[in-house]
């Protein structure tokens, strides 16, 4: 049997850690390891590697470099062949060092995003390889596509 | 865990003025220490999960993660959202999510601490009329296009 492709799924922690992990079906047949922020989450991925990342998210723009600096190892060590991630901003550290090593990148747009594109996800939509809302009128807004939705 | 003061005290004061209720409070990084109720400031997602299952009902922000599983688990839940004006969130989105999933049964949201201690009385005589449990996966169509993104068949 070939050996599975590796993929890297991240989240933030609460909702955007929950909506990933509502997309797990879709990683059958991966090797998945996850990155989220709190140790505690690995008893929800029974088996699996994970890693965490600062909780750099919300107010504190200057926690940004501490993700980018956690995130490199990681990227280096499970070299994914395949990127998934549906939010928040400290995941954006992923995608700059994805698109340096050529790996494919998918952005989810948060379902609590319902108004408009987070303005994480208006970044992510140039740095990823591709970049998907929950809401078709969010989608549309951003000529980008919606699949449908975690919920 | 970003903080949310105003829903922490009110929890608190609910709990200080029903003594014979069983409260539970996951604090965050919220400043505010409940007097009333055994508190943490997380616990491990496998125990919040226990709790979520055997709790009569579940009071929280409106975040998305907290309506999954409340869904996911069949719970009736009291929602408050963050504001942004009082530094709770960085944007108001909560409120956005509170008009567009709201209406779900077994979900009920308040905007104040006022109607946060009545509902939560109320709530616990008379509980909300459920839904069906959802599954815990996301719907087919955003499966098969993160399936098809993962195998190269969608660019």
């Amino acid at each position: 049997m070939a050996r599975k492709k590796r993929l890297l799924a991240l989240a933030s922690g609460g909702g955007h850690w929950i909506e990933l992990l509502r997309l797990r079906p879709a990683f059958e047949g991966w090797d998945v390891a996850y990155v989220s922020m709190f140790e505690n989450y690995t008893s929800s991925i029974p088996g699996a590697r994970y890693y965490t990342v600062p909780d750099a998210s919300r107010f504190d723009k200057l926690a940004f470099p501490k993700v980018f600096a956690r995130a490199l190892p990681i990227m280096l060590k499970e070299r994914p062949h395949a990127i998934v991630t549906t939010g928040s901003a400290p995941m954006l550290a992923f995608l700059m060092i994805a698109k340096l090593m050529g790996t494919k990148t998918l952005w989810i747009d948060s379902i609590a995003q319902a108004e408009e594109m987070s303005s994480s996800g208006k970044v992510a939509k140039k740095l990823a390889t591709k970049a998907v809302a929950q809401w078709p009128e969010v989608a549309k807004a951003e000529g980008l596509e919606c699949w449908g939705a975690v919920l | 865990m970003l903080p949310f003061e105003r829903l922490v005290r009110a929890v608190d004061d609910w709990a200080h003025a029903n003594p014979s209720q069983d409260v539970f409070i996951q604090i965050g990084d919220t400043e505010y220490e409940p007097k009333h109720a055994p508190f943490a400031r997380m616990i491990p997602m496998t125990q919040y999960r226990q709790r979520l299952r055997d709790c009569d009902l579940f009071v929280a922000h409106v975040g998305m993660g907290s309506i999954l599983q409340a869904l996911e688990d069949r719970k009736q839940m009291l929602m408050l959202p963050r504001h942004q004006e009082w530094g709770e969130h960085t944007t108001d989105h909560q409120i956005h999510t509170a008009e567009r999933f709201g209406y779900l049964p077994g979900l009920k949201v308040v905007d104040t601490v006022d109607d946060l201690h009545r509902e939560m009385s109320a709530l616990l005589d008379a509980p909300l009329m459920m839904g069906d449990a959802i599954s815990n996966h996301a719907d087919p169509g955003l499966i098969a296009g993160v399936r098809d993104f993962l195998n190269g068949a969608r660019a």
